[in-house]
């Protein structure tokens, strides 16, 4: 069996991802489509929170995808930091985008959410405002890979970058915990002992999950064959420089 | 059939309006990226190649 690093080579990567992009893609479309409409049209209205609680579909999902995509930027950086493998280096460039519209819309469903339930659209509820300064790494981390021109160096400091942002990844997640104070709750799937959703929201839920995941890495691995596509084309173009 | 969401139909929709509207502005951004990308790559080796060949 081969090793994990064969697919540092870029070749070997656009090899893998030729067919595992589409079928994550086709994977995620079904998932995300049975989910949500099975949580849309098929699950009651909460005893306490009526329909609203239909907006956990899209909420969960993309919240745990949010911090997912800083968890996998990170791994993928530490690998580029250590190893210097410039498929990981882009591979986190092209999870950025899509860690910040999953945190995008987290925080637009959780105030929308929010609103009905809670009387408000923010609050500065330690999680809600871990979430947003997430959000506002991912920014900085999408313009400062614009900002520098020399990609080597840029992954250098998104990389770094990243290794300090994942502090607040981690507070995004376990904030309700450290804190027992705010609007916001604790985790609603647990493996701990005690009844917390019925299972009529849990399957469409963990589907929904699974789908949001899916796309996440169809994504990525889209993303990241771009990446690859437009390093090359930087090269064969500094290549064409130098001999002229 | 649309079900009957009750007071909350606003929130419930609009939560729902715009969440698909971003996931599929990202995935049609994605994917018209990885598009323009190829071709200008394409390009770029076919040009590369024909000057190698015209110097040969």
């Amino acid at each position: 069996m081969g090793s994990i690093w064969e697919y540092a080579n870029p070749v070997k990567f656009m090899k893998l991802s030729d067919w595992l992009m589409p079928l994550s893609a086709l994977l995620a479309a079904g998932a995300i489509a049975t989910g949500l409409i099975w949580g849309f049209f098929l699950t009651p209205d909460d005893f306490r929170q009526g329909s609203t609680v239909k907006i956990i579909f899209l909420h969960v999902p993309s919240a745990l995808m949010a911090i997912n995509a800083w968890a996998m930027m990170l791994v993928a950086s530490l690998v580029w930091l250590i190893r210097r493998h410039h498929v990981s280096a882009l591979a986190a460039r092209a999870a950025a985008p899509v860690g910040a519209v999953m945190t995008l819309i987290a925080l637009f469903t959780g105030a929308v959410w929010g609103q009905p339930m809670w009387g408000t659209w923010w609050a500065w509820d330690p999680r809600l405002t871990s979430f947003l300064i997430l959000f506002l790494f991912y920014l900085g981390y999408i313009a400062l890979w614009s900002a520098i021109e020399d990609p080597d160096t840029a992954a250098d400091l998104t990389a770094v970058l990243c290794l300090v942002g994942s502090v607040f990844a981690v507070l995004s997640r376990y904030a309700a915990l450290f804190w027992n104070q705010g609007l916001h709750q604790g985790a609603s799937l647990s493996v701990a002992p005690g009844t917390r959703m019925d299972m009529t929201y849990k399957l469409p839920l963990y589907i929904s999950m699974t789908g949001f995941g899916l796309l996440f890495l169809a994504l990525v691995l889209a993303g990241t064959r771009t990446q690859i596509r437009a390093r090359r084309a930087r090269a064969l173009l500094a290549r064409e420089r130098a001999r002229a | 059939m649309m079900p009957d969401l009750g007071a909350y139909a606003g929130p419930v929709l609009l939560a729902y309006g715009v969440s698909l509207g971003l996931l599929v502005a990202l995935v049609l951004w994605v994917w018209l990226a990885g598009r323009r990308t190829q071709r200008d790559l394409a390009a770029l080796e076919a040009r590369l190649n024909r000057r190698e060949n015209a110097t040969d």
